[in-house]
């Protein structure tokens, strides 16, 4: 009982489940895992609603996300100061939108974000750039990346001003066959999260509630 | 915060655009009272404001919003005037207006932060507003006579919740309007999760949605019916709690989710689908397990006959010394074989136990129903993946989709995330190539005589193993039929293991042959699923084949039986009949009667013992292939000529072609075997438990990840293809052995039907009014169910045509709108 007093009232996990698409279990275990990260900076108790931010280098350090060549991309795309500074609500958004269950509209948003490198809402030729030396580790020629990015725009392009508007973005992914099954993974990677490093340390306290 | 002025400005326009088109009320005048009812009214508006004030920005004070609310109220009249509305009795509608402000705001906020510009989203929410208008007549005709009776308790209603008792009159079309409101503030709150917000907005938003909704739900009773609204209110709550509730538990009920994740983190999508797939494959089973256990055995042990007590549920004398041998037990016969494991066990009477139930028929129905769930689960499982999959055939974004999707998210292990870096970069290039369109040339001959090759290659493997197992069912016949007790264990078991080795090793070959092939590795993925399909197919159809020529045989030797039976009766009775011929029946032992060889019981446990050695297959694979491999390679690095680690044995991949095959052929013995060994479904149940611990230890500790690393996007229909074909081929011989094949004379609960499907009329015969029967008599009527199936086939064609139909003019409205946004 009393470890589920201290993080968060009913009414704001109530709240949480209304604005995210996990359960109440999993929002505890997201606590959990934002407290370890600094256990000093992020108390607790978060009845309060404290107003306590996580830099981009611890976020982009849990193992998960390690691996991701879009990692920085992803968490600024999600912190409220656009520096990828996370609070634990934005924390919480984050991983509501990666999960499976958030409509295909709402990931396609996202991943525009994630995408928009220099966010001046178009994917342009130096976002695409950047987006394939991520993919490839740099390992392409100049000439190669030159190659697919004209491709991409050619393909995608539909109103022909040399970038992407999130229209042709969203008209292009939403046709992709893997898109489902990748923003799947999304989901499922943010679930293993909660399982692989949560479990040992809040079971005890989730058992209760 | 400028956005939020800019909001506002939108709104005070739409709010003046209401004016023109809203009809003034007849019973409600505000223009003299408006000056006075002011102050009382600052009340209400706080009320609104309040819960717009908190949308906006929490902070906001109370009396700042009172304030502002004046203010506003004050910029509305002015801007009003400056834009030239020809409305005179202003004051009336804004006196309208207030109350409709919040109303507006609810329907302003979603347009406006639907991640457009706010001007756009004023526009649409404008347009909105307009049509809005025109339905509002009408909706107010139909609630004004209600409205009427619960204006009272409506107003006893808002004003009991505020602390100051306001006399605010309250409308009907402001009722209406906030019935409107409170219901779109609900659907904002269902709908909140899918927002493009921040966390903080939306958490405020919701908050101002619920308060607003609690705030005024409860003045939107009907009259009398207000208790009731309340209670129907107080109710859906809960609902949505019990829901809520019943979602987490759910989930918290999924088993394994835990390991599969870190699965999935290390060794990316395709492996862990096939531990989803086993996952699913044991919830299958749980279920069949769960009727067979629940209908069948249960009652048989709770309420038949016991052990002991007639022949067909006692151990023959002869095997009663060795029944509770070890070996004896670990084969399924002696002891287990008169269990209630098998067919044979099973009593033939039509009711057992107080509850009367009926032994045969449910016998019966459990099997058939096993069979009938298997194929809806199924086939519900592939429509809704192929919904899922839906259009995805425009290949005209291979660029962009290799550059947005190709990641997969899963990976959280370094490893991993190399070769998926490599695969990625690799692919890349090969598109680059492809598009360059040069250099293929050259390979290609190569390639396709290497695909060639490969292909003879493995149709080479094919028919030497259909061969090699051809070979050995002969042989174990000509054993069988000189009796085996002349043979040790090899030649007892050599089919089996015959096959088992088969299945072990074909695999590998095909997995070396298609290195040969240089395909994609899911496009390999695929053609080894496919040769090792018929591989297996091969094995079950033979083991089959061998099943059905012991089945002859044994049906033969049961005729013999039954004649030697009638002698053995006429010799008992013969010795004491002459004293009485009313005397009881002589007591023979159980034991000591003669009995037929019950093929049933025998094709079960066939089943079973396929089973078990498939599973101890596995398991040993598992153990030497992967675990002493890795155990080898790992510390024999330390004192060896080369490097183990990289060089040649290396670790092993997992295989996911031969392990999901080995679970999908599994399934098709279980369906086979089932309706003979009732007790198979648990066997499998264990076995699936099992070796999903041992199979997520092993991957996770001795395996690598592949080294092209791919996604498994839609092999799961895949999956459940070859899954159905199985279910298909596997039900043909057991619908055919119970349709065509007498069933034993003294064991099984047919025993003594010429059929075992005349236990269906038999229920109906006895259990059912004689009209009943008669009507089952006319409906199974050949001439009634012909035209039946024609029927359906029929209708099957006539949907499939529809169906492509509606394909067609899909493909072709795609068409249409990829031509109308390319200018």
């Amino acid at each position: 009982m009393g470890n589920k007093q201290t993080i968060f009232t009913d009414e704001q996990l109530d709240a949480y489940q209304d604005c995210t698409f996990f359960t109440r279990k999993e929002i505890l275990r997201l606590h959990g895992r934002y407290q370890e990260m600094a256990p000093n900076i992020v108390p607790m108790d978060y009845t309060k609603d404290p107003d306590v931010k996580l830099p981009i280098q611890l976020i982009i350090n849990m193992p998960e996300l390690k691996e991701n060549p879009f990692k920085e991309r992803i968490v600024e795309a999600f912190s409220e100061d656009g520096d990828g500074n996370l609070s634990f609500n934005d924390f919480v958004d984050m991983f509501s939108v990666l999960s499976e269950m958030a409509p295909r509209e709402l990931k396609a948003i996202y991943a525009f974000k994630i995408y928009d490198f220099n966010t001046d809402n178009f994917i342009c030729k130096s976002d695409l750039e950047k987006t394939l030396n991520k993919l490839t580790r740099e390992e392409l020629t100049a000439e190669e990346i030159t190659l697919v990015c004209e491709k991409v725009i050619e393909e995608a392009d539909m109103d022909g001003d040399g970038k992407l508007a999130f229209a042709d973005f969203e008209n292009m992914i939403s046709k992709a066959p893997d898109f489902l099954r990748y923003k799947n993974c999304l989901k499922n990677y943010q679930m293993f999260f909660f399982y692989m490093f949560c479990c040992s340390w809040k079971d005890d306290g989730l058992a209760k509630c | 915060m400028c956005v939020y002025e800019r909001e506002l400005l939108v709104l005070i326009h739409n709010i003046n655009f209401l004016f023109l088109s809203v009809p003034p009320t007849p019973h409600h005048d505000c223009e003299d009272e408006e000056e006075s009812e002011k102050e009382k009214k600052v009340t209400a508006k706080t009320r609104r404001g309040n819960a717009r004030g908190r949308a906006r920005k929490d902070s906001e004070e109370e009396e700042e919003t009172r304030t502002a609310g004046q203010r506003r109220q004050r910029n509305r009249r002015a801007q009003r005037k400056q834009a030239g509305n020809e409305d005179s009795d202003s004051d009336e509608e804004s006196c309208k207006n207030k109350k409709n402000r919040a109303n507006q705001i609810s329907k302003q906020q979603e347009p406006n932060e639907d991640g457009e510009d706010d001007n756009k989203g004023g526009r649409k929410g404008r347009g909105k507003n307009e049509t809005k208008q025109e339905k509002k007549p009408d909706e107010k005709g139909k609630k004004e006579k209600d409205n009427k009776k619960k204006k009272d308790k409506k107003k006893k209603g808002s004003s009991s919740s505020d602390s100051d008792s306001e006399e605010e009159p309250i409308t009907e079309e402001e009722l209406a309007k906030l019935k409107e409101e409170v219901e779109e503030k609900k659907k904002l709150i269902a709908t909140l999760r899918n927002k493009p917000w921040q966390m903080k907005k939306k958490l405020d938003v919701l908050k101002e949605a619920q308060l607003f909704v609690e705030k005024f739900e409860g003045a939107l009773g009907k009259g009398k019916g207000k208790k009731f609204y309340a209670y129907k209110v107080m109710m859906t709550k809960k609902w949505m709690k019990f829901q809520r509730d019943f979602e987490n538990f759910k989930t918290a009920c999924i088993p394994w989710e835990m390991k599969i994740k870190e699965i999935e983190s290390h060794f990316g999508s395709s492996v862990a689908s096939y531990f989803i797939f086993l996952r699913w494959m044991y919830g299958i089973n749980m279920i069949l397990f769960g009727l067979t256990f629940g209908l069948v055995m249960v009652p048989e042990v709770l309420m038949g006959k016991p052990y002991g007590t007639l022949p067909r549920k006692t151990v023959p004398r002869a095997e009663e010394r060795t029944a509770m041998n070890f070996a004896t037990l670990w084969d399924f016969s002696g002891l287990a074989q008169y269990s209630v494991l098998f067919y044979g066990y099973y009593n033939n009477q039509r009711t057992i136990g107080w509850l009367k139930f009926r032994m045969p028929l449910s016998y019966f129905l459990v099997g058939v129903g096993t069979i009938a769930y298997s194929y809806m689960v199924v086939i519900r499982t592939m429509a809704r993946n192929a919904n899922e999959e839906g259009g995805g055939d425009d290949t005209s974004f291979n660029f962009s989709w290799k550059m947005f999707t190709s990641w997969d998210y899963l990976i959280g292990n370094p490893e991993t995330a190399d070769n998926k870096f490599a695969s990625i970069t690799t692919s890349f290039k090969e598109a680059i190539v492809e598009e360059q369109e040069n250099r293929k040339e050259e390979n290609i001959h190569l390639t396709r005589f290497l695909r060639v090759l490969a292909n003879f290659l493995a149709l080479c493997t094919l028919a030497g193993s259909g061969y090699l197992i051809y070979f050995v069912v002969r042989r174990s016949q000509k054993f069988a039929l000189e009796g085996l007790d002349n043979y040790g264990w090899w030649e007892r078991n050599e089919v089996n293991m015959v096959m088992s080795l088969l299945g072990m090793f074909c695999p590998t070959l095909f997995d070396v042959i298609s290195s040969l092939e240089n395909y994609h590795p899911r496009i390999a993925l695929r053609w080894q699923l496919g040769r090792i399909f018929a591989l297996f197919l091969g094995n079950l159809y033979t083991f089959i084949i061998a099943l059905m020529d012991e089945i002859n045989l044994k049906l033969e030797e049961e005729k013999i039986v039954k004649y030697n039976m009638t002698i053995w009766e006429a010799s008992l009775y013969n010795g004491t009949i002459p004293e009485n011929a009313t005397a009881p029946p002589i007591q023979v032992d159980p034991a000591d009667v003669p009995r037929g060889p019950c093929w049933e019981t025998m094709v079960g446990q066939e089943f079973v013992r396929l089973t078990i050695s498939d599973t101890m297959t596995t398991y040993i694979t598992i153990i030497i292939g992967d675990f002493l491999r890795a155990v080898f390679v790992r510390f024999f690095n330390y004192c060896w000529c080369w490097d183990l680690e990289y060089g040649f044995p290396s670790y092993s991949e997992f295989d996911i072609s031969g392990n999901v095959l080995g679970l999908i052929f599994n399934q098709g013995m279980i369906w086979m075997g089932s309706f003979y060994a009732p007790g198979l479904p648990a066997i499998n149940v264990f076995r699936l438990h099992t070796s999903m611990y041992l199979q997520c230890w092993a991957v996770m500790c001795c395996n690598v990840p592949h080294e092209r690393v791919f996604k498994a996007s839609r092999s799961n229909n895949f999956y459940m293809a070859m899954l159905l074909f199985i279910l298909f081929l596997s039900t043909l011989p057991a619908v055919y052995t119970i349709v065509s094949i007498p069933p034993s004379f003294d064991c099984g609960p047919f025993s003594g039907k010429t059929r075992m499907f005349e236990v269906i009329s038999e229920t109906l015969e006895n259990d059912f009014p004689s009209w009943f029967g008669k009507v089952f008599s006319y409906a199974s009527n050949p001439g009634l169910i012909l035209p039946f199936i024609l029927l359906m086939v029929l209708s099957i064609y006539y949907l499939n045509a529809t169906s492509k139909t509606y394909k067609e003019a899909n493909l072709d409205l795609k068409k249409k709108l990829q031509s109308v946004r390319m200018p």
